[in-house]
């Protein structure tokens, strides 16, 4: 039977735009007012959804807006959304450092929440005083940590400079021992915000790892918030989408994350339209995919599709060429269909470029697109897509290539002779 | 999945406040961040100085010799028998106790914004660390009070203590939540309405000048005005160093009648903080 150990019930946040709090004294006036007269807030019933990029119509604005759901003893539950989707707003309230607006949340355990690692840090303490500091407040009780104290500092790799004062620590080694520390906190609800992305290769693994350790091994339950989709399917059961402050949707992890990649299509920029105007011969729109999904996220060894609509009206010969940026504006890769003696037909078209095998570690790319026809230059678009590359399992190991494998990714072949 | 009962649950999160909703429970279970907040408060405060702790005593002592040429060499204030030293310095000792618990905890919201946005932990733990870690300084202060009182009698003055000395730590705790009370008032204003820190920073040099520190209540009877000396008279600080230097130095009027006076007010204080408090700490991340 399931058990459901935390019920968040019509959560609602609103916040004020331009000032900060709640508005001004005339409105705290009115609401007041509104109050002692037995009547409801009379600013809860306006607002705008969170859609940052359309220009507000009200002064208010809803981070979250009705958002129920439940989650069972021991799962590992995921929320994703793009940046603003009021993630952060729906840990915060879990985590109790602010308060909804409207609605409740009911818990039947203890909730301990990983908004930052390192939270409450004092530079002048030695780590081992910082262990017990930062324990106790993440909510830990001193014998507690005493009883762990061994583990955690292991779990760090700080052994020598644990007597050390934090501030003669590179930002590497406070970080891990601030998640160190938070590893071992054992609530029966571990609210986590994005802290794995920290540290080196080795510790990413080692903090993975950890975290499903706590979640698989200790049946926690835990709610996990990230941009990582690697980290997202390796861990959680089931992921609520949030969209402009609502749910989107609930669903188990892959297809969620599928869903996920869809909706970030239309504003991340997967599918260009082009505005030349005065000619017969241009390129009308172009689109990226990664297996068939319309997307910007991409993982090494994913196979990329570029989309390129012609038109052609004058029926010339035309040639395509694509040049691909790094993050530095560096030109790192330039092809066009001349170069794989393809013909593009004479009249509009759609071309398809496959890029085989992304053979990048991660990073994010650029792509600069050329059509040339009367034989010279004649369509230019810069930075048509910025794609995203994240580590993928490039070599079907059944595993991510590692960040510190250099920059590019070989096809070798391998004999003995 | 539905037909849990109400009271299964631990805790809920809600935007309804009650007027009084305090979970002693739960700061109970806190008690161990408590006494690592004052550890850490005490190791920090003077790591990297050269005199460390001895900047305890150098500011005390500094004040009470100011005040003695000012107020009783050049003003001519009485001090009914005791060395106008002795006297400053057990009204010093006894005001720094409260002006630090009252100013270091008045900004508990804004300096801690850092902590409080990231992990929620009983906010009210903060400022009454302080006021524990404030007992340290206190201490010391009360040691050096101590040595000069002992160096006086062997002088050949004629001090004593009072039989009142046991409710010494009562006093003690009195300065501490009066102390706390008021701090919490202002920590919570001060998340909306900043201007309050400058207001607090001046009025705490006012009000030591009516809470009788450089001169004792007789003299403020025989020379004030008598509205202000009324002022003076009913202000529970003033209530407070004179029963302090009473106890210590068996100076200055003390009745049972004042003490409870005092014993109230500062609980009313203390209490009224306390709920303003955890009326802000629930959504002052969004308002600081």
């Amino acid at each position: 039977m399931l058990d459901v150990i935390l019920k968040v019930d019509h959560i609602s946040k609103q916040y004020r735009l331009g000032v900060v709090g709640t508005g001004t004294l005339s409105h705290d006036l009115k609401r007041w007012i509104y109050k002692i007269r037995g009547k409801e807030d009379p600013f809860l019933k306006i607002g705008d959804k969170n859609d940052r990029n359309s220009k507000a119509k009200s002064n208010y604005v809803w981070a979250l807006k009705d958002i129920s759901f439940e989650v069972n003893k021991g799962e590992v539950l995921g929320i994703i959304g793009k940046n603003g989707a009021g993630k952060s707003t729906l840990l915060k309230i879990l985590s109790r450092v602010t308060s909804p607006t409207t609605g409740e949340i009911k818990t039947k355990g203890r909730i301990a929440s990983l908004l930052e690692v390192g939270t409450g840090f004092h530079p002048e303490l030695t780590g081992k005083e910082n262990i017990y500091l930062n324990g106790a407040i993440l909510g830990m009780t001193k014998s507690e940590i005493k009883a762990k104290e061994e583990e955690i500092i292991e779990f760090s790799g700080c052994q020598r400079y644990i007597d050390t004062p934090v501030k003669r620590y590179s930002s590497g080694m406070r970080v891990r021992l601030a998640f160190a520390v938070a590893a071992f906190l054992e609530p029966d609800i571990l609210v986590v915000d994005e802290v794995l992305a920290v540290g080196d290769a080795e510790f990413q693994k080692k903090a993975v790892g950890k975290m499903q350790d706590i979640s698989k091994g200790d049946g926690r339950t835990v709610l996990f918030v990230s941009h990582d989709m690697g980290a997202i399917q390796n861990l959680c059961n089931r992921c609520v989408i949030l969209n402009d402050g609502l749910i989107q949707s609930i669903k188990p992890t892959s297809e969620a994350i599928k869903e996920y990649l869809t909706i970030n299509v239309l504003d991340s920029g997967s599918v260009k339209e082009f505005q030349k105007e005065a000619t017969l011969v241009k390129m009308l729109s172009a689109e990226i995919q990664n297996n068939g999904i319309s997307t910007t996220n991409f993982h090494s060894g994913d196979d990329l599709d570029l989309f390129v609509s012609i038109e052609n009206e004058e029926h010339v010969p035309v040639n395509l060429f694509v040049g691909l940026y790094d993050q530095y504006g560096e030109k790192i890769a330039h092809f066009g269909n001349t170069y794989s003696k393809f013909d593009i037909k004479s009249e509009s078209t759609k071309v398809c470029v496959k890029l085989k095998r992304l053979p990048f570690v991660e990073g994010r790319f650029h792509i600069n697109l050329s059509l040339h026809a009367y034989g010279k230059p004649h369509h230019l678009e810069k930075e048509v897509f910025a794609f995203e590359v994240s580590p993928g399992d490039y070599y079907n190991m059944g595993k991510n290539v590692l960040r510190n494998n250099g920059k590019f990714l070989m096809n070798v072949g391998w004999n003995e002779t | 999945m539905t037909t849990q009962k109400e009271d299964e649950w631990l805790y809920t999160i809600s935007s309804k406040r009650k007027f009084i909703d305090f979970n002693f429970k739960e700061i109970w279970r806190y008690r161990d961040l408590l006494v690592l907040f004052v550890k850490r408060d005490i190791v920090t405060l003077y790591k990297q100085t050269i005199l460390g702790p001895l900047w305890y005593l150098i500011q005390p002592l500094f004040t009470s010799v100011i005040f003695t040429l000012v107020f009783n060499n050049l003003g001519d204030i009485k001090t009914g028998g005791i060395p106008p030293f002795l006297f400053n310095l057990a009204g010093i000792t006894a005001w720094n106790y409260f002006k630090d618990c009252l100013t270091n905890t008045s900004n508990t919201f804004t300096k801690n914004q850092g902590i409080f946005g990231k992990v929620y932990f009983p906010r009210v733990i903060l400022p009454m660390s302080i006021t524990v870690s404030n007992l340290l300084k206190f201490g010391i202060q009360l040691l050096i009070f101590i040595g000069f009182f002992i160096y006086y009698s062997w002088a050949g003055h004629d001090l004593d203590f009072s039989g009142y000395i046991l409710l010494f730590p009562l006093y003690v705790i009195i300065m501490g939540m009066l102390g706390l009370g008021l701090g919490m008032i202002f920590s919570s204003l001060t998340t909306k309405y900043r201007d309050l820190t400058v207001l607090l920073n001046f009025a705490v040099q006012l009000l030591m000048y009516v809470s009788a520190v450089p001169y004792p209540m007789s003299e403020a009877k025989a020379k004030f005005p008598p509205l202000v000396a009324k002022i003076v008279e009913y202000n529970p600080v003033t209530q407070i160093i004179e029963g302090f230097r009473y106890m210590l130095l068996d100076t200055g009027d003390f009745n049972l009648g004042k003490f409870l006076y005092t014993l109230l007010i500062s609980i009313g204080l203390f209490m009224l903080g306390l709920v303003i408090f955890n009326r802000t700490e629930k959504s002052f991340i969004d308002t600081v």
